[in-house]
């Protein structure tokens, strides 16, 4: 079964069509990677995904939940769900330490002896063993994102959703965050949903590439049929200039 | 001057007290109500919204020695109260008034993305405001506040019309008998000064704290 099935989900902000029509099934385990131009409803379709946005009609199911249904509980699918913001979103009035034990100790329930080790052993995987007791506001912007993917694994999600991860950064801080979500890929069984424009990072990890314009899927494939081969006219226009610059 | 203080201490101090508990009580109930109606007004209900706006609109529209008389007068038919609890209570709901449109004012200017991380990362609409948006809001607005903990302070002598024993009703029963009006009224003066001058200069120290 898929652990993300969209069936002719619409989506409306108030008359604005944002999604139209969107049928797609993700494989638990997998990572794809949403691909557009901008405004293309890359941000809204990932953010359907933990109920960041309501869909208006169609179903859409999540981890067995059906977001659709109106009495599904967002807070214990969200459980199951992380992401992963452009501009992080860190507490700015939390540690390093406590953004990422806070949602375990309070939603899960963690034992504090546990939260804390595994928010620590997650503050080395992503290489930021001695920021525990930092402010955000005392992080690089690379540094803060390292925090905030260690803040989401610490609710050891089932599946993890990533709006432009890169796109805030200045160019030295890319690699890190990248090298940490491909660990992540290689390493884990979760499932990844990843918008993004760093094509070499797609290349390498994604097992689907799904590209979309004005609000629908133009294309889904795997990535390198995709990258090596794209069939539709205006991938292959997007790419030719995403790749070429 | 130092002849009326010395010749009244004990009711100078005596209004003082007064002042300051009547103050305390007010500025707690007030945080707390219009904590709560901040947070009533940009809740997602529509219905809650409307009742919430609608009392601070009341509360800070009407003057406040028509509040604290109306509780003085009218509701005390009711339920028995002196001029001491009447004026508190007036204090505290119109002071409350002015704390829910701060807050508020706080609450939106904490950045949207701090509740969407908190959503998104499974914290539930009430856990993120009382973990993440209003300690971040309170922050935002603590010289605000500050402006109307120091309002409120001397707003009390408000309580000098409705026989509550306060400061400033100590000042006047001191001025009528000794006619030493200018004397009475500065050392009525200065002992507002020694609640109001510590506590801006302790807002002033938070927010620096703070920043
Ligand atoms: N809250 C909103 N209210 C109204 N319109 C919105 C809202 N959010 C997004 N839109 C519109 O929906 C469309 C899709 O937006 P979305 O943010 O999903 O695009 P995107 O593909 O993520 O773009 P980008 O690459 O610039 O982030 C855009 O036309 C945008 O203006
Ligand atoms: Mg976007």
């Amino acid at each position: 079964m898929a652990m993300i099935e969209f069936k002719n989900v619409e989506k409306y902000y108030g008359n604005f069509h944002a999604l139209k029509n969107i049928n797609l099934e993700i494989e638990e385990g997998k990572t794809v990677v949403l691909i557009g131009p901008s405004g293309s409803g890359k941000s809204t379709l990932i953010r359907t995904i933990n109920g960041l946005e309501q869909i208006q009609s169609g179903d859409l199911i999540v981890h067995g939940e059906n977001l659709a249904k109106k009495k599904t509980d967002m807070n214990l699918l969200r459980k199951n769900v992380g992401m992963v913001f452009q501009h992080f979103n860190l507490y700015a009035n939390k540690t390093v330490l406590e953004n990422i034990m806070l949602a375990p100790r309070i939603v899960l329930k963690r034992d504090e002896k546990e939260n804390r080790e595994l928010a620590e052993k997650l503050l080395e995987m992503v290489g930021l063993a001695d920021k525990g007791n930092s402010y955000p506001n005392m992080l690089s912007g690379g540094q803060e994102q390292r925090v905030a993917i260690a803040r989401s694994l610490a609710m050891k999600p089932k599946v993890l959703l990533f709006d432009e991860p890169t796109s805030a950064l200045d160019p030295e801080m890319i690699g890190d965050v990248l090298e940490v979500m491909k660990k992540i890929a290689r390493d884990s069984d979760m499932t990844m949903v990843v918008v993004t424009h760093e094509m070499g990072f797609a290349k390498q990890v994604a097992d689907q590439v799904i590209f979309m314009a004005d609000g629908t899927i133009i294309e889904k494939s795997g990535a390198k049929e995709f990258f090596e081969n794209p069939k539709e006219e205006r991938a292959k226009k997007f790419l030719s200039q995403v790749l070429n610059h | 001057m130092i002849n009326i203080l010395t010749t009244h201490w004990s009711d100078f101090v005596h209004g003082f007290g007064i002042t300051l508990l009547s103050s305390i009580i007010a500025l707690i109930i007030s945080m707390i109500l219009g904590t709560g109606f901040a947070i009533l007004e940009i809740v997602p209900n529509k219905l809650v919204n409307t009742i919430a706006h609608i009392y601070i609109q009341i509360f800070r529209n009407i003057p406040l020695l028509v509040v604290t008389m109306f509780f003085y007068v009218v509701v005390t038919q009711f339920v028995k109260m002196s001029g001491l609890v009447a004026g508190t209570i007036g204090l505290a709901l119109y002071t409350s008034a002015f704390i829910a449109e701060t807050v508020r004012a706080g609450i939106l200017a904490v950045d949207k993305g701090q509740t969407e991380g908190a959503r998104a990362n499974g914290l539930t609409y009430w856990q993120t405001m009382r973990i993440i948006v209003l300690p971040q809001a309170f922050k935002i607005v603590i010289p605000p506040l500050g402006n109307q903990f120091i309002n409120l302070v001397k707003n009390s002598s408000i309580l000098a019309f409705v026989a509550g024993f306060d400061l400033m009703y100590q000042g006047n029963e001191i001025a009528s008998t000794t006619f030493d009006t200018i004397d009475t009224y500065v050392v009525v003066g200065l002992f507002y000064l020694v609640i109001t001058l510590p506590l801006s200069y302790y807002m002033r120290y938070l927010e620096n704290k703070l920043a």
